[in-house]
């Protein structure tokens, strides 16, 4: 038995083309019920029944198309091709985000982005990517293994204080700002969407663990759930 | 606690974004099947200790988790200078 | 009791608040603003404590966080218990409990005291080490005494109920410390629009000018306090951490505060708030105000209670309105001191005499003394204190010009209390933390913080600079500096300073420890360290034996290893270790500081780190249905995994025989979404695959799925998985649970540093797919019922995986087996997962679907021979030492990660220990895990042993016990046996066989 390695060496054309990766939309019926990150804790439930006012709110937008972007900087029809199909430019700037209608984008290192979008937008947006693109370039489907929270409210920048190491002062940290980071024992992408309002993209394997956190560094400021 | 400057993120963060991956710049042998074990045994397991300047390699293992070199004082802990994979430090030890 | 020693009026305690306490069972009574020191004080208490050594009767002698002696055990209940507190800095509340730390039975009759009285010279330095080491066995007997006669305080026996939590903050600078220097840096920063930290140890901010008579503008020190206090509260930019002590000053300007939040209100913190606050700060500069601790005199019987640090009788008088005393000697090297005897005449208590260690004072200070008609004793030292449980008087004697000797005969004097000091010793502990190392100044008479490489700068008694003029400019100009090179500009403008009195001082004499008549080794004891009982005598004793370096004498002596970390004493004890060796105290140099600067709390350290926030706790989609369904978990890394399932009266293994059983016979389920899952993407992802697995992937078809060992350089397996092509350039691969993240980044370490050319992304997918595998010769069916994928067997294959819906879900379904079972293993996104599982289990009913565990898992695999690795394997072995020579393929063009490690000499023995099956010659018997093989159990010990087992369970299938182990030259040695010696004495027997125990041709899998 010969074990030569010889990959084929497709073109950069060809490399991204759909045949050449599986493509697959994961998204069952309306009939299928599908329980985001944080479905056990019932926030339906506890927004009805608990506090009203508070220093902190905390909601989870569920159920949300999450996609990793990969591509290089240098590859012009790669950056052309986001584009053209989020109808804004990746921010190609460190930390930064960018955002229209629906869609969101989040920097996460030189050759990723996050890109958030309705769930039922990921598998079309997924495929319009990759026809406009070419090049040396990846997307993946994370949409099952994150979700996102918003933390907003007078003492939300009190408790991000009690979770992470990073500097979420004004001078530091200003609307539109994205940043990964620790978050209690886990990590976030941390994202701050407004004066008050800060955005967590987090793994689905912790979103327990971080639901208790977050009650937790909450309790001193009363927390607010919204459904 | 450090706080170390990624090239990629073009900010300091704080050391427990970071892991420490050793001792920076050990290539790997092209042909390591040429390689005398004694050549193999360098690559493999030895390594400075120096006091004073050190190339380490880190990773942003929580931020982006790129790889990079940090020229570190290992007596006063001061980082000197922080780069790219594939740059070569400006700031080296002087030979003694 | 009645506060006898309280003022009418004066001082910043409310007296219109009374507050009742208990020291030692027995009821006092205090107001607001006073700590526990005080309230004693004012009380008449004279003794807080027994030595740690002599049990010698011990009081209050400072009014700080460099009190050695009134060091409290604290707390009303059980769980509240506190030990080490200091009374000096634990601000005193209605009902608060404490009672002294040491003295057993009690404080002011005390047992240990006699040993003390009559033992003196029978126990020297090294006491302890010399007398209680021999015999080794009876340490544990004599510590248990030696701990409850040194009275260390005790930790609460109950759950602590307080709260404690850490907060991170960033600033621009740092100011520690809000006396004089930090409050004018405060200013000045703040004013510039910098971010600023202002942390003070004690309740209100001031430092000294809390306790001081001078006079800013003309009017008390502490309204213009109040007035800068006011400023920075206005100011959003600055917070103010009163209370807090800046316990750690690390690497790259990084401190922790230590925030006491609620210890000045009550016992147990109010509900909902916590009791203490961590605050992690990281600071753009740093500016150290912490000022300087007063120095006692080492002298005869210096530490009978009554003998006091004279700034502290300063501040108990002009802070907390209490006087310690009726009668007063005051012995000094300097002008300052004089202070302490004019408050002390002012509040119209006598002053006996000011002993003056100088031949010809002259100063400001000593003018005032005189005015009032002071008794001022030049050129003589307080040699000797009479009294045991209280100061009744003193000897006194003329010094010579140098300090060294007595040049006239000795003189009584009555009094009850000795305030002394020998000048001031910067507080320099938090520059030490970083590594810089202090600095001698003959001038000041002190050590003072050393070059740093942090960004730090020093302002006001840390710098030797006392006289409050010059500490108010010097903190202005280090606060203007600081802002300066934080960005914040010419930051000194527009500030002026308030006016204080001009005081000239004459020269202090540098002078530590007071000569006796009689030689030190002779006369009363000379206390250097309080706490631990060091006197002059024993650093003596300690260079005589040859600990001449000071590190040496420290650790010989136990100097400066209590509580209080030497705070008062080590300048002392590193001046008499000079004397005695011949040298100057710059060149005995001295021990450094180590956070933290003060106790702390455990509490404050684990923070909400604790309980159910301990470790996160990682779950599948499906944990929910585990949890219902009266699973036990099991920790995989950061993962709970089912660990089995059992039904009501089931023991462990009666429910692991039942699961293994189901799964054999029937259908088994099993949770598996918490294998590491790695999503691969680009033209050279084959290639990279090639690189990083001890196997081929050049030729794995779209659709196919292949196992692949890891190794690292050195040819030793470090993980192993399944990795699916999942289109030419796109494969899915999986990993050990424990190991996804390591795998990741490896993964990524080559292709960032050695590969960069290879065009290949990676991304976790981990948490995305929720991973469930039926295994069992019904799989098939179970899952026919639910997908429209052909499961037919020979379009479907063995290692075969194929997308299509399951319960109508989008599913990518891998025909892969860990079992060696017919199984599926089934991925959908992970929101999806729970409706799958419990699909499975509608339709699974009529096939007795059953769940299991990983420990059913560990036994269905290791029936089949197959390796976990992290178990089986230790980062010592090569994959031939597996027998997995089949996962190994050499004919790879590119020298793949592990293989020339796997050429080395050592890794092609041939009698290197090898992973073998091993079946124990009574069935029954299970092998203990990490039990050691040997040929002859008979052999003397130390026996040669051969390897350990890896693996072992009992087989309910197979009827017998089943094992893995690592054997030396095992793959050679089939059929031969070996002994497994237990702790019992008993000896297991096994034959050695191969690891394949159930279907060794593969064919359930293939059916």
């Amino acid at each position: 038995m010969s074990d030569i390695i010889a990959p084929t060496k497709p073109t950069a054309e060809q490399g991204a083309s759909a045949a050449s990766i599986a493509l697959m939309d994961q998204l069952a019926g309306p009939a299928v019920r599908a329980e985001s990150p944080l479905y056990n804790a019932d926030l339906a439930t506890k927004a009805r029944q608990g506090a009203k006012t508070g220093g902190v709110t905390l909601q989870e937008h569920k159920l949300l198309g999450h996609l990793v972007i990969r591509g290089s900087q240098d590859n012009a029809a790669f950056l052309a091709g986001a584009q053209a199909v989020l109808g804004f430019d990746l921010p190609t700037q460190p930390l930064t985000s960018a955002e229209s209608g629906a869609l969101s984008v989040r920097w996460i290192a030189p050759d990723e982005w996050l890109l958030i979008a309705p769930g039922r937008e990921a598998f079309d947006l997924e495929n319009r990517l990759r026809e406009a693109m070419s090049g040396h370039i990846a997307i993946v489907n994370v949409s099952g293994g994150q979700t996102v929270l918003e933390l907003s409210g007078p003492d939300a920048r009190a408790v991000l204080k009690k979770s992470t190491p990073y500097d979420v002062h004004d001078s530091n940290f200003p609307v539109g700002k994205v940043v990964t980071s620790v978050f209690a024992k886990s990590q976030a992408v941390i994202r701050r969407t407004g004066e008050q309002n800060w955005e967590l993209v987090i793994r689905r394997s912790f979103a327990d663990y971080l639901w208790l956190w977050l009650q937790d560094a909450s309790a001193e400021y009363g927390l607010v759930v919204k459904d | 606690m450090l706080l170390i400057y990624c090239p990629h993120c073009g900010e300091h963060r704080d050391e427990e974004e970071f892991h420490s991956k050793g001792q920076a710049h050990i290539a790997r042998p092209l042909d390591p099947d040429n390689c005398t074990d004694k050549e193999w045994g360098e690559y493999l397991f030895f390594r400075k200790n120096p006091r004073g300047l050190h190339h380490e390699l880190w990773i942003h293992a929580t931020g982006c988790r790129k790889f990079f070199n940090v020229t570190r004082d290992t007596v006063s802990y001061e980082i000197k200078e922080v780069y790219k994979i594939g740059e070569r430090p400006s700031v080296v030890a002087t030979a003694s | 009791m009645s506060q006898k020693n309280r003022l009418a009026s004066g001082g910043r305690i409310d007296r219109s608040k009374v507050l009742t306490f208990s020291y030692n069972g027995r009821q006092y009574k205090g107001h607001l603003g006073d700590t526990i020191a005080s309230a004693l004080l004012a009380n008449g208490v004279d003794i807080v404590g027994r030595s740690f050594k002599y049990s010698r009767p011990r009081g209050i002698v400072a009014a700080g966080a460099e009190e050695p002696n009134a060091v409290l055990q604290m707390g009303a209940t059980e769980a509240t218990q506190v030990p080490n507190v200091r009374a000096t800095q634990q601000s005193l509340f209605d009902g608060l409990v404490c009672g002294a730390t040491n003295g057993w039975p009690s404080a002011e009759s005390d047992m240990m005291g006699i040993f003390g009285k009559i033992g003196g010279n029978m126990m020297p330095p090294g006491f302890y080490y010399k007398t209680f080491m021999y015999p080794k066995s009876m340490w544990e007997t004599y510590e248990k005494f030696i701990r409850k006669a040194a009275g260390l305080g005790r930790a609460a026996k109950e759950l602590d109920p307080d709260l404690y939590d850490s907060v991170n903050h960033h600033c621009d600078l740092m100011i520690v410390g809000s006396g004089p220097a930090g409050l004018a840096a405060a200013l000045v920063a703040a004013r510039s629009g910098a971010r600023v930290i202002l942390a003070d140890e004690q309740s209100e901010f001031g430092g000294s000018l809390l306790d001081t008579r001078e006079t800013l503008n003309g009017r008390p020190a502490a309204e213009w306090v109040a007035t800068v206090v006011e400023e920075l509260k206005s100011n959003p930019e600055v917070l103010l951490l009163p209370r807090s002590t800046v316990n750690g000053y690390h690497d790259h300007n990084f401190l922790t505060i230590h925030e006491n939040r609620t210890d000045h209100i009550a016992d147990k913190a109010p509900a909902g708030q916590t009791r203490h606050r961590m605050h992690r700060v990281r600071a753009e500069q740093v500016v150290l105000a912490t000022g300087a601790h007063e120095r006692p005199l080492v002298f005869g019987n210096n530490d009978v209670p009554g003998c006091m640090v004279a700034s502290a009788v300063s501040t108990y008088i002009n802070r907390y309105g209490v006087v310690p005393g009726n009668e007063l000697v005051l012995m000094t090297t300097n002008d300052h001191a004089y202070q302490t005897a004019l408050d002390w005449h002012d509040a119209g208590r006598k002053v006996v005499a000011i002993v003056d260690t100088r031949q010809n004072p002259k100063g400001d200070r000593i003018e005032a003394a005189k005015s009032r008609g002071l008794n001022i004793i030049a050129g003589s030292a307080v040699i000797e204190v009479q009294g045991s449980k209280r100061v009744r008087g003193v000897s006194i004697a003329p010094l010579n010009a140098s300090g060294d000797g007595l040049s006239g005969s000795v003189e009584r004097l009555s009094c009850d209390t000795v305030a002394s000091s020998g000048g001031w010793s910067p507080v320099i502990h938090l520059s030490c933390h970083t590594g810089s190392r202090p600095e001698w100044r003959d001038d000041i008479i002190g050590f003072v913080p050393g070059k740093t490489v942090q960004k730090q700068h020093c302002a006001g008694g840390i710098n030797g600079t006392y006289s409050l003029k010059a500490v108010l400019e010097e903190g202005a100009r280090a606060g203007a500096k600081a802002c300066e090179a934080a960005g914040f500009g010419d930051a000194a403008k527009g500030i002026s300073l308030p006016l204080a009195e001009e005081v000239r001082e004459g020269k202090a004499m540098a002078l530590f420890h007071i000569p006796h008549t009689k030689p030190t080794s002779r006369a009363p004891k000379q206390f250097v360290d309080y706490q631990n009982d060091v006197t002059a005598a024993g650093i003596e004793v300690a260079t005589r034996e040859g600990f001449e370096a000071i590190e040496h004498v420290k650790r010989y002596t136990a100097m400066g290893f209590g509580t209080d970390q030497g705070k008062l004493g080590n300048i002392n004890g590193m001046a008499i270790t000079a004397k005695v060796v011949g040298k100057t105290i710059p060149e005995v140099g001295t021990t450094v500081f180590r956070p933290n600067y003060t106790p702390i709390a455990f509490g404050a350290i684990a923070g909400r780190n604790c309980k159910e926030l301990f470790e996160p706790e990682r779950y599948s989609a499906m944990h929910k249905w585990h949890v219902s369904n009266g699973a036990l978990f099991e920790d995989v890394g950061q993962w709970k995994r089912p660990w089995y399932f059992p039904q009501a009266g089931e023991s462990m293994q009666q429910a692991l025989d039942r699961e293994c059983k189901a799964t054999r016979d029937s259908v088994g389920i099993l949770d598996a979404s918490t294998l590491g899952k790695i999503d691969i993407q680009g033209k050279d992802a084959r290639e990279f695959l090639g690189r990083v697995y001890t196997n081929a992937w050049a030729k794995l078809a779209v659709g196919k799925c292949r196992y692949g060992l890891m190794c690292g350089e050195d040819g030793m397996v470090f993980d192993d998985g399944v990795t699916s092509c999942l289109a030419e350039n796109h494969f899915l691969m999986t990993t050990t649970s424990g190991g996804a993240a390591a795998v990741l980044e490896w993964l990524e370490i080559y292709h960032q540093t050695e590969w960069p050319e290879l065009e290949v992304y990676f991304s976790s997918v981990t948490d995305h797919w929720a991973t469930m595998t039926i295994s069992g010769p019904n799989s098939r069916k179970l899952l026919a019922e639910l997908t429209d994928i052909d499961l037919d067997r020979d379009t479907f294959k063995f290692m075969d995986w194929r997308q299509g819906n399951v319960a109508g879900v989008p599913a990518r379904v891998f025909r892969i087996s860990f079992t060696g079972e017919l199984s599926y293993e089934i991925n959908v996104q992970a929101n999806y997962g729970m409706h799958v599982w419990e699909k499975l289990f509608e339709h699974g009913a009529k096939y007795n679907l059953t769940p299991y565990g990983t420990e059913t898992m560990h036994v269905l695999r290791a029936e089949k021979g197959f390796i976990i690795a992290g178990q089986d394997t230790d980062g010592s072995v090569t994959p031939i030492d597996l027998g997995m020579s089949w996962c190994v393929s050499n004919a790879k063009p590119f020298s793949y990660i592990g293989k020339r490690g796997m050429a080395r000499a050592d890794c092609i023995r041939t009698d290197r220990k090898q992973l073998v099956g091993l079946k124990t010659r009574d069935p029954k018997v299970v092998i203990p895990e990490g039990a050691q093989a040997v040929d002859n159990p008979k052999q003397p010990i130390p026996m040669t042993l051969l390897g350990h087992v890896t693996s072992s369970y009992y087989s309910a299938n197979l009827g017998h016990s089943v094992a893995l182990g690592m054997i030396r030259n095992g793959h050679n040695r089939m059929g031969e046996t070996v002994y497994y010696p237990q702790a019992d004495g008993s000896v297991i027997e096994a034959e050695i066989c191969n690891p394949v125990f159930l279907d060794p041709k593969g064919e359930r899998q293939n059916v």
